[in-house]
């Protein structure tokens, strides 16, 4: 099980590692003038007003939840169709359906209530 | 130990080619976009400017790396490797031939659904740390288009899925054949509705246009990477255009067939000795010829369609594809339940389907042939020019 796993974590240790001695080596080779200019941020040429970490608007958060309900959905249901066909070659085809189907019920109806709240309504 | 060093050897030249494909990519596609806009594009820096990316990548070695006072000094330094970490793992599970990959992993669809989260996080992260306006509002609607694109994207992942009965995509290569009769796209019309899905939510997912809301250039100045510098700034850029090509090898794993390209493979094929090394060659050939295809397609989007507005993006996604998902899901499952592989129906689906594919693609050419009789365009097909 871990030993499958070894190459992924080669591989991402080398990834870090590759994108580390890069930026390592800008800061060697690279310039080093700091002004503080230079150092503000961005704001179409105009001294930067105000953080800009203030309140956001709330439909990015509703949105984040939406979407972990359905990835938790995609978690549950995947695996269920890798054994879908297994299943059915084992005659409990209609079973393992039904109960997919009725999980499915479910997230529709749950999906139809968003839909009517308002919850995708972007303006 | 031996195989701790082939192990080694192995990645070391998987994250080099990989970054090579995304850097050359860069260069191809500005070669595309100038034929497209009827310009040249960048042809100085060796033949045909094909090591253009080289120069590129030495311009932003030499850069200041600046760190903005205001920023988050942390979490600003760490967001390009999270995203870069993001697309060169991704790849790890995908096949290029039998023997061609990185890791077989039983779990593959779930780690490539993983890792194409930390693109989400990097991008994010980058935003906020920023501290400028700009950033932020490109980090968060990054956040929510990608996110909210993953929803349909596992939907479409899971027809493959009830397909193939299975996680690993060197077995969903295997389920698949290497006729196009064989392919899950023309299995039937459900695996083709979720294809399109995919395509599209895997577009959306890479922030290539139509779906470039976080970066549009011209309203928030690149968005979440506007106060990036140097090699941090080309590490997101990187990811980008490494994105391409994990998008086409994605595609054409799961839809078209992956890397089998002879009719006669079976899992028993997979057994080393019985293999000859030219079918591999041939495999890995015909695999880059595919996600070639598909990177040249998203490409030819990119350069023809405008930008869409937030609220007609999250509309498409929520109001559109997870249902058209869900509808494909559903219908996948009575599919299989109902019509057996190999049955009559299926056969008839499947020949039915690769025949209206293959005369779409005609029909395609014809009309561009037409076009170009009755403009009385000139055909410029020499690419080096």
């Amino acid at each position: 099980m871990f030993h499958s796993f070894g190459p992924i974590l080669m591989q991402l240790v080398l990834a870090i590692g590759f994108a580390g001695a890069i930026v390592a080596l800008t800061a060697i080779i690279g310039p080093k003038k700091i002004n503080p200019v230079k150092m503000d941020s961005y704001e179409c040429g105009v001294d930067p007003f105000a953080d800009a970490r203030g309140a956001f608007h709330v439909k990015f958060f509703l949105v984040a939840v939406l979407f972990i309900l359905f990835d938790v959905e995609a978690i549950f249901v995947i695996p269920w169709a890798g054994s879908f066909l297994a299943f059915k070659k084992a005659g409990l085809g209609l079973f393992i359906y039904l109960e997919m189907a009725f999980f499915m019920a479910i997230l529709l109806a749950g999906y139809y209530y968003i839909l009517k709240k308002g919850a995708l309504k972007w303006e | 130990m031996t195989q701790f060093i082939y192990m080694f050897i192995f990645a070391v030249i998987y994250l080099l080619s990989i970054a090579v494909a995304a850097g050359f990519l860069t260069v191809v596609e500005r070669r595309i976009a100038g034929r497209m806009q009827s310009r040249i594009g960048p042809n100085r820096v060796g033949p045909q400017g094909i090591v253009q990316w080289i120069a590129d990548a030495v311009k932003a070695l030499q850069k200041e790396d600046i760190i903005p006072t205001d920023a988050h000094s942390f979490l600003f330094k760490i967001a390009p490797y999270l995203v870069f970490m993001g697309v060169f793992l991704t790849l790890v599970p995908i096949p290029f031939g039998a023997y061609t990959l990185m890791e077989n992993l039983d779990t593959g669809i779930f780690y490539v659904l993983a890792m194409a989260s930390f693109v989400v996080i990097g991008v994010m992260m980058g935003g906020w740390a920023s501290n400028n306006k700009w950033s932020l509002l490109g980090g968060m609607r990054s956040a929510a288009q990608m996110i909210s694109y993953e929803v349909p994207a596992a939907l479409a992942v899971f027809v493959v899925v009830v397909m193939a009965g299975t996680l690993n995509f060197q077995k969903i290569v295997f389920s698949q054949g290497a006729s196009p009769v064989d392919w899950y796209v023309f299995r039937n019309p459900f695996a083709f509705i979720a294809f399109n899905i995919f395509f599209i939510a895997a577009l959306a997912e890479g922030n290539r246009v139509p779906f470039d809301i976080p970066e549009a250039e011209s309203e928030l100045v690149s968005g979440y990477n506007t106060e990036y510098s140097g090699m941090r700034f080309l590490f997101f850029f990187l990811a980008e255009w490494g994105n391409l090509v994990v998008i086409g090898a994605l595609v054409s794993t799961l839809f078209f067939g992956g890397w089998n390209f002879w009719f006669e493979y079976t899992l028993e094929f997979s057994v080393p000795g019985r293999y000859p090394i030219r079918f591999e060659v041939l495999g890995f050939l015909w695999f880059l010829f595919k996600v070639s295809i598909f990177v040249f397609i998203i490409i030819w989007i990119r350069w023809t369609l405008p930008r869409l507005r937030i609220d007609q993006l999250m509309d498409i996604c929520w109001k559109y594809m997870v249902p058209i998902g869900l509808f494909a899901s559903i219908g996948i499952l009575l599919w299989m339940y109902f019509v057996p592989e190999k049955s009559l129906a299926d056969t008839i689906m499947r020949y039915s389907m690769t025949s209206f594919g293959g005369l779409t693609i005609l029909y395609f050419f014809y009309r561009v042939f037409q076009n170009l009789r009755v403009t009385k365009a000139k055909i410029y097909a020499n690419p080096f020019v």
